[in-house]
């Protein structure tokens, strides 16, 4: 937050995102209203994607999720900044997370890492491609790794990722197209490639006595 | 080999309706009310005969853990809160839970949250789990809708809320404590134990802390009973498990089975075998990426429980199996895991702290054999320095996948070393000195 980054000198939320937070601090105890600090930082980032086209949550927004939540700023910036899914400073239109740990690497995240450096431009992590468009950023395990490797774009895990449906990807999100999430291999689910091997008879219930 | 008839999670690759009247179908929320009305402390020794070991990693018995409760509720509230904050690299069944079968995690939420004289819970969600969670909500609000939970669930008389909180990306808030710190909107910096959370947890409250698949079994073990769960598996080592299979296998999948099945029958029968075949297969890390590696030795004859992964020195952690064939660059493929508990070090204990960027960048000399052949005996005694020396268990889990290496593939570190010295013409290198 030190850095120098053109900060928006105020930030209110909006009607919808005043709807949102009273339906999450309704779900903690009276006085334990902190407990939604995460999902209110939540709403703020996403106010700013609808405002600004850009997810992030700047200083003023920050401060508003105090005031909002009667906790000193301090506290919502320790949250803001120990938590990896807030973006402290403004990203492109896509955000590009790319795993690499272990299992993703594995099945070939370093080819999902060249290709996607190949149609941005970006050459260091955390960078913004210069049209705007993209930021990339390297994300640790996201939880998907039967389909690995994994390219989570904004909200969305797109699995079983190679150099070639990174490449397809990409210039679709450039078309402003959206592909649908999940495994571009076409795998349902985690199930094996080509199909369960378990699970083919059909299901019953499973409260007989 | 598990039959379909005694596989839990029916529909776990979601080519069924995952809404309330698809897990109606396959048997969710039949006779919940009964089961409520057998009582607490019944519902709990159920679960304690059951053999029901925590599928989270630890392997704690979940019918043990649910009996650390206060038996009655003082001024402070009980709370259970559900852990599918789910980080642990090799590992994804939660989500298969959470996007395929919904309804077993809601209807298990109410009945050990009543077990444990609890009026509400919290599921903490990793946050990337986005999709998932939006499922989850949805299927919440229908549990509600239904009357099966919220007030006087399911005609019990039992009054129960549920409610969905999601993470925002910190692994360690895996951990029980610091996953506790985040519900309550402070870092996620574990706690100090004891107080353990069923005396002090969420708020100050008794709390219990589970893992999705631990709560998510519990409905179908109560309604087929302990016996049926208990004779699955092996002894102290009961039921059935979600297995993780990834890496170089040919078909990388989830599977449900028996826990005690030989991991190179899981491997070959359900992952279609190690990529060119089991004689290309170099090491497997068992059960996710905490848990130390095993050489292929070792995996031709293991079996995938608690009790044998602990006799091999590994451990079956989450079930997160993640093979590695020969083409394998182990000594990188580790460095990245070192890179990874780096990464993820909440910085509160200093061993860790320190510790983990030592630890990675010591590594990454290895991966390059940019290190002298004593510096491996350096490495192992830092490990040791690490583990069982910080507050919460990151330090241990950063510490063992090295260990594994040294234990098994120490050849391999000093090979490294002793080709790029070959290959150096400058001095030696200070001594990990960064």
């Amino acid at each position: 937050m030190a850095e120098e980054i053109e900060q928006p000198a105020a930030f209110a939320f909006d009607a919808a995102s005043e709807a949102e937070i009273a339906r999450i601090i309704a779900k903690y105890p009276p006085g334990r209203q902190a407990s939604a600090v995460i999902p209110v930082l939540y709403v703020a980032q996403a106010q700013m994607r609808r405002s600004s086209g850009s997810a992030w949550v700047p200083r003023a927004a920050m401060d508003a999720v105090a005031a909002r939540l009667g906790m000193p700023p301090i506290r919502v910036y320790e949250v803001a900044t120990f938590y990896l899914m807030f973006n402290t400073r403004p990203i492109g239109r896509h955000h590009l997370q790319v795993c690499t740990t272990t299992p993703c690497w594995l099945r070939g995240s370093d080819e999902v890492v060249a290709a996607c450096r190949e149609a941005t431009g970006i050459r260091h992590w955390g960078e913004t491609s210069a049209d705007g468009m993209f930021t990339m950023t390297e994300v640790e395990c996201l939880g998907a790794c039967v389909n690995a490797p994994i390219l989570q774009v904004d909200d969305d895990y797109y699995e079983d990722m190679d150099a070639e449906r990174t490449r397809a990807l990409l210039a679709a999100l450039r078309r402003g197209e959206r592909p649908p999430a999940g495994s571009m291999a076409g795998r349902q689910g985690s199930a094996p490639e080509g199909g369960p091997t378990t699970l083919l008879t059909p299901a019953q219930p499973g409260g007989a006595e | 080999m598990l039959h379909d008839r005694d596989r839990i999670f029916t529909n776990l690759y979601g080519l069924h309706d995952w809404r309330l009247a698809g897990a109606r179908a396959r048997g969710d929320w039949d006779g919940t009310a009964a089961i409520l009305a057998r009582g607490a402390d019944t519902i709990v020794e159920e679960m304690k005969t059951s053999g029901l070991r925590g599928r989270g990693g630890a392997g704690f018995p979940t019918g043990m853990k649910w009996s650390f409760m206060p038996k009655q509720v003082g001024e402070r509230p009980h709370y259970l809160v559900v852990n599918a904050d789910e980080s642990e690299p090799g590992t994804c069944k939660d989500r298969d839970i959470l996007r395929n079968d919904p309804h077993k995690l809601i209807e298990g939420c109410l009945i050990a949250s009543f077990a444990m004289r609890a009026h509400a819970c919290y599921i903490y969600i990793r946050g990337e789990f986005h999709a998932e969670a939006a499922r989850m909500q949805v299927a919440i609000d229908e549990a509600y809708a239904a009357g099966l939970i919220g007030r006087n669930a399911c005609g019990s008389g039992w009054d129960f809320d549920l409610y969905l909180h999601r993470g925002a990306g910190a692994y360690i808030c895996g951990e029980e404590t610091a996953l506790l710190e985040s519900l309550e909107g402070k870092k996620g910096m574990p706690r100090l134990k004891p107080p353990f959370p069923a005396a002090v947890g969420l708020y100050g409250c008794p709390t219990t802390v589970n893992n999705v698949e631990s709560i998510a079994v519990a409905p179908t073990i109560l309604r087929r009973g302990a016996a049926w769960f208990s004779a699955l598996g092996r002894p102290k080592n009961s039921g059935t498990k979600l297995f993780c299979i990834s890496g170089h296998v040919n078909r990388p999948c989830n599977v449900e089975e028996e826990l005690g099945i030989p991991l190179r029958e899981l491997i070959e029968r359900y992952a279609g075998g190690v990529r060119g075949g089991w004689d290309n297969l170099l090491a497997v890390i068992p059960g996710g990426s905490s848990v130390p590696v095993i050489p292929k030795a070792v995996c031709d004859s293991v079996l995938m429980d608690f009790d044998s992964l602990r006799e091999a020195r590994s451990g079956l952690g989450t079930a997160a199996v993640i093979v590695m064939d020969r083409s394998t660059d182990i000594i990188r493929a580790i460095a990245r895991l070192s890179k990874f508990y780096k990464h993820e070090s909440c910085g509160q204990c200093t061993p860790c702290r320190e510790g983990t960027g030592w630890m990675m960048r010591v590594m990454d000399r290895m991966v390059e054999g940019r290190a002298e052949p004593e510096e491996i005996d350096t490495l192992e005694q830092v490990t040791r320095q690490v583990e069982g020396h910080t507050i919460c268990a990151l330090g241990d889990a950063a510490a063992w996948p090295i260990q594994g290496l040294i234990r098994h593939f120490r050849p391999e570190l000093e090979a490294r070393i002793a080709r790029t010295k070959s290959g150096r013409t400058t001095g030696p290198l200070p001594l990990a000195a960064e």
